[in-house]
């Protein structure tokens, strides 16, 4: 280990790096995308996991089940998107034998929140986007940056994909300003094959143009039935 | 196959050493000791690899895992050290191969065997698995990450219990993942396009070797830290067996080789 001793200034205290240099961070690539529909919600995302130029498999689950109603897509740096759903995992088991119920996804929504902001000060890097059925059975998405920044919308997506997907789900799904009177639903007037399908077009799109993004899709939909899971195969250059 | 080596000294460093022993000693690590230091002095704790090895490769075949890495140490651009173990039997039906700086990858293999043996020791019938060590080995390396003091290793990890095979490989700083093809380093570029290529389900043992050893070739032509020196694992459910270390037959003479200076300007 190589250090080196110089007197720290108010500003900032020189210091010189001796050896090769690493960062604890590193970006595996990645678009998760989520839509909320009336009775359901889709949760959507691609399976390439990338480091630099190279792709290290095909074959990455970015989607992890918290709950039996809510799912978490996540993107960014792979080892901190595992150890914060751990986090959540663990933190919801204990909440389990504390209440003798499961979490709802609004109050998973603030966990996940807490949970980010909790390492403001050394990031977990992770682009979240929250799906799944609110306490009244209505489809919800809840989009984040790292560091725990959160709001509720209709639909969503974040990673490296986001710029490509983002302006096509708001071409397709944007509603009216929540200023308009009488006030509008928040949610989707998509149905749920419909949503399934815009979604599988916008990974397609994506896949052509985001180098991160390929391979295949993963994409989830929960109802009151229960959840369901579809794959798509999508460009493998 | 149980390991057939009497313990005669309990390590004191157990992981569940909690459990046993109620005398904490703590220890005082010298990142601890700049941390503090760091409120009054500025440090720097980035760190730098000295003996490393180059790329392991690792495959899935019918029978098991087949993993192969060359005995090469090198010390930047020297090749150092000419019989360096890179794989080792973690149990018997486990096998951990790493590139990297190798103190770190015998550090590693150090904290493994104590693992397995406070884990044996608990005699209930079930061992720790493949999946099971992948897991703690990411564990260990995020963790080391978190703390700014990373092991610097890409480990793989292959291995087969209750007739599942496991393959998976871990960075130095935590990223991980499983496949039935895996490589590291130059691996990455040079052999995991041949793997996806040619790698199919249910390979024999003399299928899979020879995709290796045809990895591991264009690896020696192509990195200038591989030598022509390799071993090749087998790990299936009934144990693990690392070949003796052996040549490939490698092609240098063609034209453009020999006498390298006829067309130079100004040779002698």
């Amino acid at each position: 280990m190589s250090m080196v001793f110089a007197p720290r200034l108010a500003e900032s205290a020189p210091t010189s790096h001796v050896g090769a240099s690493w960062s604890p961070y590193d970006n595996n690539g990645g678009t998760c995308v989520a839509i909320a529909g009336a009775d359901y919600c889709v949760i959507a995302a691609d399976t390439r996991m990338s480091t630099g130029f190279s792709i290290l498999t095909r074959d990455y689950s970015k989607i992890h089940h918290i709950t039996e109603k809510c799912v978490l897509a996540s993107s960014g740096f792979q080892a901190d998107v595992r150890s914060l759903q751990k986090n959540l995992d663990a933190r919801h088991q204990i909440y389990q034998h504390q209440h003798s119920k499961q979490m709802s996804c609004p109050a998973m929504a603030q966990l996940l929140s807490n949970t980010l902001y909790y390492k403001r000060f050394f990031p977990y890097y992770s682009f979240n986007v929250l799906g799944g059925l609110d306490n009244e059975g209505k489809g919800c998405v809840y989009t984040y940056d790292a560091v725990g920044s959160y709001e509720r919308s209709g639909y969503s997506s974040q990673g490296s994909g986001q710029t490509l997907i983002m302006p096509v789900l708001d071409n397709q799904l944007k509603s009216a300003s929540p200023l308009v009177l009488p006030p509008r639903e928040s949610s989707t007037p998509l149905t749920e094959s419909e949503a399934v399908d815009l979604i599988k077009d916008t990974f397609a799109s994506a896949a052509e143009r985001d180098i991160y993004t390929g391979d295949g899709v993963e994409i989830v939909i929960i109802n009151k039935e229960g959840i369901r899971r579809e794959t798509m195969a999508l460009k493998r250059d | 196959m149980r390991s057939s080596k009497l313990i005669s000294v309990v390590p004191r460093t157990l992981p569940e050493s909690h459990l046993y022993s109620f005398h904490f000693i703590p220890t005082l690590r010298s990142i601890d000791f700049f941390q503090s230091l760091s409120a009054y002095v500025a440090v720097s704790m980035s760190r730098q690899p000295y003996v490393t090895g180059t790329s392991v490769l690792g495959l899935i075949y019918e029978g098991g895992v087949l993993i192969a890495a060359d005995t090469a140490g090198s010390y930047g651009s020297t090749t150092r050290f000419k019989s360096v173990e890179r794989m080792k039997a973690v149990s018997n039906n486990t096998l951990l191969g790493a590139s990297g700086e190798i103190s770190d990858f015998q550090a590693i293999t150090q904290l493994l065997d104590r693992l397995i043996v406070a884990d044996a020791m608990w005699d209930d019938g079930n061992d720790l698995g493949p999946l099971d060590i992948h897991n703690y080995l990411t564990r260990v390396m995020y963790n080391r990450r978190n703390k700014f003091d990373p092991l610097w290793n890409t480990l793989i990890l292959g291995g087969v219990k209750n007739g599942v095979k496991h393959l998976g490989s871990v960075s130095m700083i935590g990223v991980h993942y499983v496949d039935n093809h895996i490589a590291t380093g130059f691996g990455i570029h040079l052999a995991q396009p041949i793997f996806r290529e040619e790698w199919k389900e249910n390979m024999t043992l003399e299928e899979g070797t020879r995709l290796l050893e045809k990895a591991l070739l264009v690896l020696f032509y192509r990195d200038r830290s591989a030598i022509n020196k390799i071993q090749v694992a087998n790990v299936t459910e009934d144990g693990v067996h690392i070949s003796q270390p052996y040549a490939l037959k490698s092609e240098w003479n063609l034209e453009a080789f020999k006498n390298p200076t006829a067309s130079a300007a100004g040779s002698w």
